[in-house]
């Protein structure tokens, strides 16, 4: 006789076994250790969110503080290992083995812990890679979430931070896995019910709100000349160029000092309503001088950010906000609009190769990818059409003119060195070392050289769709490589060739100003700056302030 | 504190009609730029005082291909580095020779 509800049976011991630690589906804090420990079972795939910005950190704490002979050998399936206490699982024996996206602020202790060998590392994933893989082959056991708040029945309001949760949530509960959610509070009514309250089993109710990583926040204080310089010859050589309404831009300094030059720079070259006016972008508070000044006409984002909340409530018309007034964000949603829907990525990256390759993975940083390789690929499903995109396949493009296809802008914007000195341009990736070093399949390359369409260092842009050997494209990328010892390597008289051809544009030839490259070219050169602008309703956080 | 000299022949005369010009700050990570018009208009002298030592071959590409893109004709230019990386150099040049380009 098969058994066909083996999983249903299954769940329902766990909810018995949870069940003397629940009054209903609320669990005391003081319990949730011992709650974990009933309901989750030795090589269970687990997720604790884990998100890049909102974290079940009270959640991730308990568990780590398990009995290793009780949990051992957990799979964690996450995006975001951004806690100390993610890395604690693996030092402690609790977890064993990872398949993860992101580990911005762990990049330095996961390549230790990876060392130590002591975690077994399935793969670095993009954020829908890994989401994808939750409805195939990688569906958690037990999925550890968190909200603003809950009701009795377990419905959650997440607010502007739902980011991953919905997709997590929804492969778990429906596989008849176990969710667990940590609020903020327990209510009587919600502001609104972003998780229906059947698909969580478990509430507690944490001593203090949950933590939430200010990942998109750059004070203009720290934005130097020479990215203000690399982020007019984006907006001149390609923004202009290619009329670029739709985009993503990266985290970054470079990006940022992109957006704070489009109520000055952008606007004295005449292109406001002209480019930059559709993004799918977290709300990173840079931005705010262009959406005051009209330029933005709408936003979608995969999550929030820290102090954002009473200006979106207040911008409506440029962010997606609930009936609650509220902004609601969605990774999977906002990834797959990204990219679908926009005509350009920008983004910045560690190193780069004399293809193209790009990597933010050196020996000592494992930084992961998030949606950097999904937002900087080519798209090659979509079928609608836009003139920035038809344009970059023109450019691409040498067979039938019948057949060609668009292509979308995938665009890093650098500086030809990095802090201390370290260049960006590279002979070989360290990842390729650090593959062969930790036996991984895949050397963890960012983005791929083949869907890179442009580099921009403020030596200049190089233009990769116009070239059409493998000997141009890296004399082009040499080209711009500035003063590092890939640049020094040019062959100076093919590099001129290809300046002559507009693969290779400095400064001067797109009649660039240098003495625009000022700090005063900038909307807002402060964090207090951005308060202002915002009326106000940008509330940066304390690590911030610094008046 | 090390110095540095460099003399290159220029293509041109650079254009404009200022003779003197200052740009930039000695401040650590930066550097002040002066620039002269003074000599030949075929020559360009560059002089670097710098904290940082072992870079000779950088300071010498630079100046070289700002010879190259700009053609600095006429100029001397002394350099008060504060230790700046070569790309915030680049650009003190290039905003050097905008300031002494202006009419």
């Amino acid at each position: 006789m098969v058994d066909w509800q083996s999983e249903r049976r299954v769940r329902d011991e766990r909810l018995k076994a949870g069940s003397k630690f629940a009054k209903g589906k609320i669990v005391a804090p003081k319990d949730a250790t011992a709650l974990l420990e009933a309901v989750v079972r030795p090589g269970d795939r687990i997720c604790l969110e884990g998100d890049n910005q909102k974290q079940a950190d009270f959640l991730a704490a308990c568990l780590a503080k398990a009995n290793p002979k009780v949990l051992h050998n957990l799979h964690v399936v996450q995006s975001g290992i951004v806690l100390p206490e993610h890395l604690d699982l693996f030092e402690k024996g609790i977890a064993r083995k990872l398949d993860f996206s992101f580990s911005g602020p762990q990049s330095e202790n996961l390549a230790r812990v990876l060392k130590s060998g002591k975690i077994e590392l399935g793969a670095i994933h993009t954020y829908i890679e890994l989401f994808g893989r939750y409805f195939i082959d990688l569906t958690p056991h037990v999925a550890l979430t968190v909200a603003r708040s809950a009701d009795r029945d377990g419905n959650l309001y997440m607010g502007p931070n739902t980011e991953d949760s919905p997709v997590v949530i929804e492969a778990t509960a429906f596989k008849q896995g176990i969710v667990i959610a940590q609020v903020d509070k327990v209510v009587d009514r919600l502001p609104r019910v972003d998780i229906p309250g059947d698909r969580i089993d478990y509430v507690v109710e944490t001593p203090k709100p949950f933590y939430v990583e200010p990942l998109f926040t750059r004070d203009p204080a720290s934005i130097t000349e020479t990215q203000i310089l690399g982020a007019m010859l984006a907006i001149k050589g390609i923004y202009a160029e290619y009329g670029i309404k739709r985009l993503n831009h990266g985290i970054g300094f470079n990006t940022a000092a992109i957006e704070l030059l489009l109520p000055t720079y952008a606007d004295k070259l005449g292109l406001k309503g002209k480019i930059a006016t559709h993004f799918a972008l977290n709300p990173h508070p840079t931005l705010i001088p262009a959406i005051e000044s009209g330029w933005v006409k709408q936003i979608h984002s995969f999550g929030s950010e820290v102090g954002m909340d009473a200006y979106m409530r207040a911008r409506s018309d440029i962010y997606f906000t609930g009936q609650d007034g509220s902004m609601g964000s969605n990774r999977m949603f906002c990834q797959v609009a990204g990219l679908y829907a926009v005509d350009l990525f920008i983004g910045a990256t560690l190193q780069i190769d004399l293809n193209g390759n790009s990597s933010t993975v050196t020996t000592d940083r494992i930084a992961g990818f998030g949606g950097a390789p999904n937002m900087g690929s080519d798209a090659r499903g979509r079928r609608h059409s836009t003139e920035p995109w038809l344009k970059a396949g023109r450019e691409a493009a040498d067979g039938n003119p019948q057949l060609a296809r668009g292509r979308k802008l995938v665009v890093q914007l650098v500086e030809t060195f990095s802090e201390k000195m370290v260049p960006v341009f590279v002979e070989k990736l360290d990842c390729i070392e650090l593959a062969e070093k930790l036996k991984l399949d895949l050397a963890p390359v960012m983005i791929y050289g083949e869907d890179v369409t442009h580099i921009v260092s403020e030596e200049g842009i190089a233009n990769l769709l116009l070239c059409r050997t493998a000997e141009e494209r890296e004399q082009a990328i040499r080209g711009i490589a500035g003063f590092t010892d890939v640049g020094c390597g040019r062959d100076r008289k093919m590099v001129e060739k290809l300046r002559a051809r507009k693969i290779i544009r400095r400064p001067e030839d797109l009649g660039i100003d240098p003495l625009d490259a000022s700090r005063s070219m900038l909307a807002a050169r402060s964090i207090e700056d951005l308060m202002h602008w915002s009326g106000n309703l940008y509330d940066p956080p304390n690590k911030f302030r610094n008046w | 504190m090390q110095t540095l000299s460099f003399k290159h022949t220029a293509r041109n005369r650079l254009p404009g009609k200022k003779d003197k010009a200052i740009i930039g700050v000695v401040a650590s990570g930066n550097l002040e730029v002066l620039l002269e018009r003074v000599i030949a208009g075929s020559e360009c002298e560059v002089d670097i005082a710098t904290p940082l030592t072992g870079y000779d071959e950088t300071w010498k590409a630079v100046i070289a291909d700002f010879v190259e893109r700009f053609s600095p004709g006429g100029l001397r230019i002394s350099i008060n580095d504060g230790g700046a990386r070569p790309d915030t150099v680049f650009l003190r040049l290039m905003q050097g020779s905008a300031l002494m380009e202006a009419e």
